[in-house]
């Protein structure tokens, strides 16, 4: 299948093992990721203030490069895109009058016709290839591991990839893929998310609460999809004030290339906790 | 700081026009409060904030709670009356950078952390915390 490939700032440049692993595994399962030409910054926070159409300009005038390519509907990765994408895409589906005020400012686009549809990577992976179809080489046995959503996939509840408070997806998948997941009560708990630039210590006391609540659990590693949940959860932990032994963290899609065989396709350079160690440990990494 | 806007209207009236949520639907369960993952960081907990607006008191302006609000929608999620606090909070930052307050100088951020940050963590933060 093909479809349109929103990939957003982070994952070219902090994420990059994000967008490459996603494109390795994409490559085996014949999903083709086209890029949007022309993309722009999706503006990272959907615009909460009813009066504020300037901000709902940035992630529409992606869902038009998509219209303009002749798909109805584009994927992205990271969290943020996918909450603010989706989110601006359901106000104006839902409130013609401003559609059509974003349409007439933006007059050197073509029109929106709010006809697109946002798809995160995790529900194309689910509802398109089917997680029980994935072509598993290397089971992640042994391996123990905990998924961590934080907020922007789940909640608001009109753009939830699952349940908002129960959600299954992650560990539907990472169960598929052989490894044990393990339950935690801080699955769902923001990060301290933007925070992490002026109130860093804020930051590093969800950092401490989550990861030790996972590391409770049993957790070996921590899995997730969103690059900033990944920073504050991973590069955060050198700054901690309290103990806490590293905790790896990865992303959903470098354990998936994993266990499909994609090694060449890992770049754990980029994490401040290398994982290497403990895939090695397990035997699933040479 | 109380904001110039406080000569011509109310905060209830200007927080309900920003916010386009009802205020007075809240009951006070404070279910906000109880699931808020930053409250123990904030001067005022979510569903006090509300009682300030429901109370035209203009210096909930100078609380520390509206901006440790990470607009993570869990209270909007679990709100009972449909009261989304996430655009409350919003409405409440926008009163004060709408008046030119920035709460974040970029030329006070180290070297070290523009070069490893995240380009998300930055764009949002200036984007909740200027005007």
């Amino acid at each position: 299948m093909k479809i349109p490939y929103y990939p957003g700032c982070t994952l070219k440049t902090t994420a990059k093992n994000f967008e490459d692993t996603t494109l390795a595994i994409s490559n085996v399962l014949g999903i083709e990721l086209i890029e949007l030409p022309r993309w722009n910054c999706c503006g990272t926070v959907y615009s909460l203030a009813s009066d504020d159409l300037m901000h709902q300009l940035a992630p529409i005038r992606n869902l038009i490069r998509v219209q303009e390519m002749g798909y109805n509907n584009v994927t992205t990765l990271c969290s943020m895109c996918y909450n603010t994408l989706e989110q601006a895409n359901q106000l104006v589906k839902g409130d013609p009058e401003k559609l059509e005020k974003m349409n007439s400012f933006m007059d050197q686009e073509e029109d929106y016709t709010g006809e697109v549809t946002v798809v995160h990577y995790l529900t194309l992976l689910q509802k398109e290839i089917g997680f029980e179809n994935l072509p598993v080489k290397v089971p992640l046995t042994g391996l123990t591991v905990v998924p961590y959503y934080g907020c922007l996939l789940l909640r608001p509840e009109e753009i939830s990839i699952d349940n908002p408070e129960k959600p299954t997806i992650m560990a539907e998948l990472l169960t598929v893929l052989g490894a044990d997941v393990a339950d935690h009560p801080y699955k769902l708990e923001c990060c301290g998310s933007y925070h992490t630039v002026n109130y860093k210590d804020v930051v590093c006391e969800k950092t401490y609460n989550i990861l030790n609540s996972a590391r409770k659990r049993g957790a070996e590693a921590v899995v997730l999809s969103c690059p900033l949940c990944e920073f504050n959860l991973d590069v955060r932990q050198k700054d901690l004030k309290k103990e806490l032994a590293p905790m790896p963290i990865l992303y959903f899609s470098q354990l998936l290339a994993l266990s499909l065989g994609l090694d060449d396709s890992l770049e754990f350079d980029q994490h401040y906790v290398n994982p290497e160690p403990l895939l090695k440990e397990k035997g699933l990494l040479r | 700081m109380i904001p110039k806007i406080a000569e011509d209207t109310t905060l209830l009236e200007k927080v309900e026009e920003l916010s386009g949520e009802k205020v007075y639907s809240c009951h006070k369960c404070g279910k906000c409060s109880a699931g808020c993952p930053i409250g123990a960081a904030m001067d005022l907990r979510p569903h006090q904030v509300i009682e300030f607006i429901q109370a035209n008191d203009w210096n909930v302006l100078n609380s520390r709670t509206i901006w440790l609000c990470a607009s993570c929608f869990q209270c909007a999620v679990r709100c009972p009356k449909d009261v989304d606090l996430t655009k409350v909070m919003e409405a409440l930052r926008l009163l004060i950078l709408r008046e030119d307050a920035d709460q974040v100088e970029i030329c006070t951020l180290t070297r070290e952390d523009l070069e490893q940050l995240p380009p998300i963590a930055l764009v949002s933060n200036f984007r909740k915390s200027t005007g």
